[in-house]
């Protein structure tokens, strides 16, 4: 065991370093940063002091040896554009980015679970069919199209929900959230519900097959036989078992929802680290690119090593096959 | 089909393979319903400059006055503009097929790249097995525990946008999963005889590769190709729309959407909304065509 979570860290710090020398020469060998940083009408000395200052005169090795030094100290740079620690800004932008995800990923579980379900014991209804149906359409449309129907359909025709921006922002037991206000949480309404929706559609399919499969297993049929009450069947009996597969899908597709918020936040304008990146990328701010892929490579990397770890409890046979 | 099970003797006379795919496919009418909107589609695509009523990119006949109209507008000179027109004075339905051509050409185009690159890896991983094996589906599986778009952003980040740097993103992404694909169709059929037979025929190695093994492995390799071309159109027009994807210059469905975006507020609804329309008809066909195969071609359902 201890040596199945060794070679499986080994392999995750590989990983990791492998992504910062793509990340950090890949970003560093487009565009210029002096020409857009420095004032056009700056003299000679002036930009070279910037460049100097920048470490942009440096070879590029030499740049990325100073680059990983000062990461293991927590310091990825600073913004050209703000001219702040550019770790200092995700940071400061990731409760934004991980309350909306938390939000979405209980709304595709609340709505998604009992749905599929339904879907699965009544295989042949009308509206399980069209459950079905409505999960292949929220699987197969575009989430950022979604958000502008979602847009013009709440906010400019109805004029119910605000569209941009976070509203106010509470904090409750030291963490300060928009979930703790009513604008809060009007404003988080619809960028979760949009960002929920393609889970929504996996947490559905997931529960439906699991239901069926589940259905015709021995010990639903003792169980009737027993003479339980359907609500107990479905409530101890069923649930229990479909949310096997259903939340280890959640682990993984946990780092999606977080990945996938770069397209919400710019539809909705969220002010979390996915705007941030966009932004970034628009102004070639290469500190804030650099920072924002190293700590998402991170928490993907951290994510998937504590899967692999609960998996490889859970189920022998993982360990087993990874020896060989 | 029933007869022939009825029969009860396997030396019946197998329907020729075109015919049995067909009568087996044709068995879900959403599935025929949806190739046949896949073919339209695809025919408006490839001829989008001849069908289209106006060229929308020919500054000549692009009017600034007949901008942002609403679908059904006529203009002065009575011209109807039947999807109304967007913020520069162009056709939205012509703007549409152009945009379909351009959307369905980068997702083809780098499907097919994806796929050779993918198949290649992924059958030589099974054939040859060894260090090589391990080292390419280790990359595949991380290459799979991060979601695309990560992906997708990670290379435009890197290389900035483009249409040639899209498809490299695109073909990146989608490599892995045709790997996977084609090399565990190929573990199984590495094993059977015929491909024993032509080992002992001292034949080479690329030659029982691709004569031999791949033809046995086209159709989960067709099955993932379809459901991978509709997921790469949707992941291109995100990144357009994120402005990282696609130059103005090819104005696809997802920039078309972007373009949009500024007038929703205003009202003006068509400019965003009926593109994506076009943009999620496109997907879910593919995505029903590819369901459909992929029942037809899993030996689990065989009937």
């Amino acid at each position: 065991m201890t040596a199945f979570i060794l070679r499986r860290t080994m392999q995750s710090l590989v990983v990791l370093f492998v992504m910062s020398i793509i990340v950090f020469v890949g970003v560093n060998l487009i565009g210029d940063p002096v020409e857009m940083m420095i004032n056009p009408e700056a003299d000679q000395a002036e930009v070279e002091r910037v460049i100097r200052e920048l470490g942009l005169d440096r070879p590029i090795s030499e740049q990325y040896w100073f680059f990983l030094l000062n990461a293991f100290k927590g310091d990825l740079g600073k913004s050209f554009v703000f001219g702040t620690p550019a770790i200092e800004l995700i940071i400061q932008r990731i409760p934004a980015t991980m309350e909306l995800a938390l939000v979405s990923l209980a709304m595709a579980v609340t709505f998604g679970i009992p749905l599929g379900v339904y879907a699965g014991l009544k295989p042949n209804s009308k509206i399980s069919k069209t459950i079905m149906a409505g999960s292949i359409l929220g699987f197969s449309m575009p989430t950022f199209w979604v958000g502008i129907i979602l847009i013009i359909f709440f906010s400019v025709n109805l004029g119910w929900l605000p569209s941009t921006g976070r509203g106010d922002v509470a904090t409750f037991m030291g963490i300060s959230s928009s979930i703790f206000t009513l604008d809060g949480l009007s404003h988080l309404f619809l960028p979760a519900f949009n960002l929920a929706l393609f889970k929504l559609s996996s947490v559905i399919r997931l529960s439906r097959a699991g239901t069926r499969e589940i259905i015709l297993q021995d010990y639903i049929k003792f169980a009737r036989a027993k003479g339980l009450p359907e609500s107990r069947i479905v409530n101890v009996h069923l649930l229990k078992n479909i949310m096997i597969p259903v939340v280890t899908v959640i682990g993984l597709e946990f780092g999606s929802l977080i990945a996938f918020s770069t397209v919400t936040e710019t539809v909705f304008a969220w002010p979390g680290m996915g705007k941030l990146i966009i932004d970034a990328v628009y102004n070639l701010d290469r500190p804030i690119v650099v920072a924002y892929l190293m700590i998402i490579v991170l928490i993907f990397v951290t994510l998937n090593l504590i899967v692999d770890i609960m998996y490889s409890i859970l189920d022998p046979r993982v360990r087993i096959k990874g020896a060989n | 089909m029933a007869v022939q099970t009825a029969a009860g003797s396997p030396s019946v006379t197998p329907k020729a393979g075109l015919q049995k795919f067909w009568s087996d496919f044709s068995e879900s009418k959403v599935a025929v319903g949806a190739l046949v909107v896949f073919f339209l589609i695809l025919f408006i695509a490839v001829f989008a400059p001849l069908i289209s009523p106006f060229d929308p990119y020919d500054l000549a006949t692009v009017d600034i006055m007949d901008s942002r109209l609403a679908p059904g507008t006529q203009n002065f000179s009575g011209q109807v503009f039947w999807l109304g027109t967007d913020g520069a004075g162009r056709d939205m339905l012509s703007a549409i097929f152009y945009g379909l051509r351009i959307s369905l050409g980068v997702g083809a185009f780098s499907g097919l790249i994806a796929l050779i690159i993918g198949a290649a890896i992924g059958l030589s991983a099974a054939y040859f097995g060894g260090r090589f094996e391990t080292l390419a589906m280790r990359i595949v599986d991380i290459q799979l525990s991060f979601p695309s778009i990560l992906m997708a952003l990670i290379i435009l980040a890197i290389f900035g946008k483009g249409v040639e740097k899209t498809i490299l993103a695109l073909v990146l992404v989608q490599w892995a999963y045709y790997a996977r694909a084609a090399r565990a169709s190929a573990l199984v059929e590495k094993n059977k005889e015929y491909v024993e037979a032509a080992a002992c025929l001292a034949l080479g190695d690329r030659k029982i590769i691709l004569n031999h093994i791949m033809p046995n492995c086209l159709a989960p390799l067709i099955v993932v190709g379809t459901l991978q071309t509709a997921h790469a159109i949707s992941l291109e027009a995100t990144l357009s729309f994120l402005g990282l994807g696609l130059p103005i210059t090819e104005p696809s469905l997802g920039l078309l959407i972007g373009n949009g975006f500024e007038f929703m507020y205003s009202g003006e609804y068509w400019i965003s909304i009926l593109p994506g329309i076009a943009l999620l008809i496109t997907i879910v066909s593919i995505n029903l065509v590819g369901d459909q195969l992929r029942d037809i071609f899993n030996p689990r359902l065989q009937r």
